[in-house]
């Protein structure tokens, strides 16, 4: 590991790691690491919560340093349940908060821009939120996820193999960036600016967030279930 | 931004030379070196160059035709004629320069310099969208696939998909449903209109 491109350690304090990089804070609820912890370092805390300190680390890294890629030994070392977790509690953050919050906010701009705009960006909206639910929920949790723990637990799989994994995350992305942009650009200006503007911040930080997940995806998620593939056949 | 330039000549030794000395302007970058006038207007599409110099004996008679069309194609393409043989005066008419064999090197800096193709202040271009971008945008909103709109315009798919391209880039709007609020908001299209 390229130990310039990674500024902190298992031994570095949590605090310390949180103000290097306050995107991190969010993995926090992830992982199930309550706050409280003090001065105490990344593996004690991890340790505390029944964590991986090696996955925790390796997410923290993918987080704040785009290029980080884990390699083939470190790897080997990881737990896969308990990267299941972190990804399905990643899931449920953005279906069950950051999607609903940002609805509830689009749902007043809606009502705002009356019957000339408001029913077609509820259309674009409500197809959006299809297309994440089939993405993250019938695809992923409901294909993906069961087979790596059947392939994991060895048992029978099916014809399934992750090679056909859809790098869905960019289009959901990308129509996230386009509602951004029809947000600040394209809408009248009169209509509610400043819930405009706080509403793309969220949709900001969003975008910025499935785009480290889909980064753990492919460079952790997909490159170990390829190894455990490869062991099995 | 810097001046794009195509350089259309059967003579590799005259158009790998005039590249030398263009690509030494600070302004300017040859962008593509052609052999023929085939598909020229896609190549400049797809290269986004605003500058094409082209030995004029290359267009045969439907020289004035086919400028004519460019121009309406591309209004801020700037076109120079590059004279290889004799080519009568009249014939030259279109061209915004003429270079010439036994042009120095100062003498075409000059001559392109001379020409006013300003790429900073850049053609509105960049921001607005052109007639041909505007249908593309229509029928991607109305649904149809690059292959239809290709046919229904008659032009390539890769034409279409150029276009695509400088549409995404001038709003900012990548998926089809995006577009189809935009072109909506804009008034491009009517809801009725959509399937």
């Amino acid at each position: 590991m390229d130990k310039t491109k990674t500024p902190f350690s298992k031994d570095t304090k949590l605090a310390e790691l949180l103000t290097e990089d306050r995107r991190l804070l969010q993995l926090l609820p992830r992982f199930g690491i309550g706050l409280g912890f003090g001065d105490r370092s990344v593996d004690y805390v991890c340790q505390m919560n029944h964590v991986n300190t090696e996955l925790f680390l390796m997410i923290c890294y993918i987080y704040s340093n785009s290029d980080f890629r884990p390699g083939k030994e470190e790897l080997r070392h990881i737990n896969m349940s308990d990267l299941l977790s972190y990804l399905k509690a990643s899931h449920r953050y953005y279906l069950d908060e950051r999607f609903p919050h940002i609805e509830a906010h689009l749902q007043n701009i809606i009502e705002a821009c009356g019957q000339k705009y408001g029913p077609m960006l509820s259309h674009f909206y409500k197809e959006y939120k299809q297309e994440v639910m089939r993405h993250i929920q019938y695809y992923e949790e409901e294909v993906v996820f069961p087979y790596i723990e059947a392939l994991f637990n060895g048992q029978p799989t099916g014809s399934y193999k992750i090679d056909e994994f859809e790098h869905n995350h960019t289009n959901i992305q990308d129509v996230l960036d386009d509602m951004m942009n029809i947000l600040l650009k394209y809408l009248p200006g009169d209509i509610l600016p400043k819930e405009r503007i706080e509403i793309s911040l969220d949709i900001m930080e969003l975008s910025d967030d499935l785009n480290r997940h889909s980064l753990i995806e492919e460079r952790i998620l997909i490159p170990y279930v390829e190894l455990l593939e490869n062991t099995q056949s | 931004m810097k001046n794009r330039v195509i350089i259309c000549s059967t003579s590799e030794m005259v158009s790998i030379g005039l590249a030398e000395i263009i690509d030494s302007m600070a302004q300017f970058d040859v962008v593509l070196r052609l052999d023929s006038p085939e598909h020229l207007s896609e190549k400049t599409l797809a290269t986004d160059a605003n500058l094409l110099i082209i030995d004029p004996t290359l267009l045969g008679y439907q020289n004035k035709d086919f400028l004519l069309n460019l121009g309406k194609e591309y209004p801020h393409l700037v076109v120079v004629a590059l004279v290889t043989s004799y080519v009568d005066h009249l014939h030259l008419m279109p061209y915004s320069a003429v270079i010439e064999m036994n042009d120095s090197r100062q003498k075409i800096i000059n001559k392109l310099n001379e020409l006013g193709t300003d790429n900073t202040s850049k053609r509105n271009d960049d921001v607005e969208l052109s007639k041909r971008e505007i249908d593309v945008l229509v029928a991607v909103a109305k649904g149809m696939m690059n292959k239809e709109i290709a046919d229904l315009m008659n032009i390539s798919i890769h034409t279409v998909i150029s276009h695509r391209k400088n549409i995404t880039r001038k709003t900012g709007i990548k998926s089809v449903s995006g577009l189809t609020v935009y072109a909506l908001l804009n008034n491009l299209i009517d809801e009725g209109e959509l399937i």
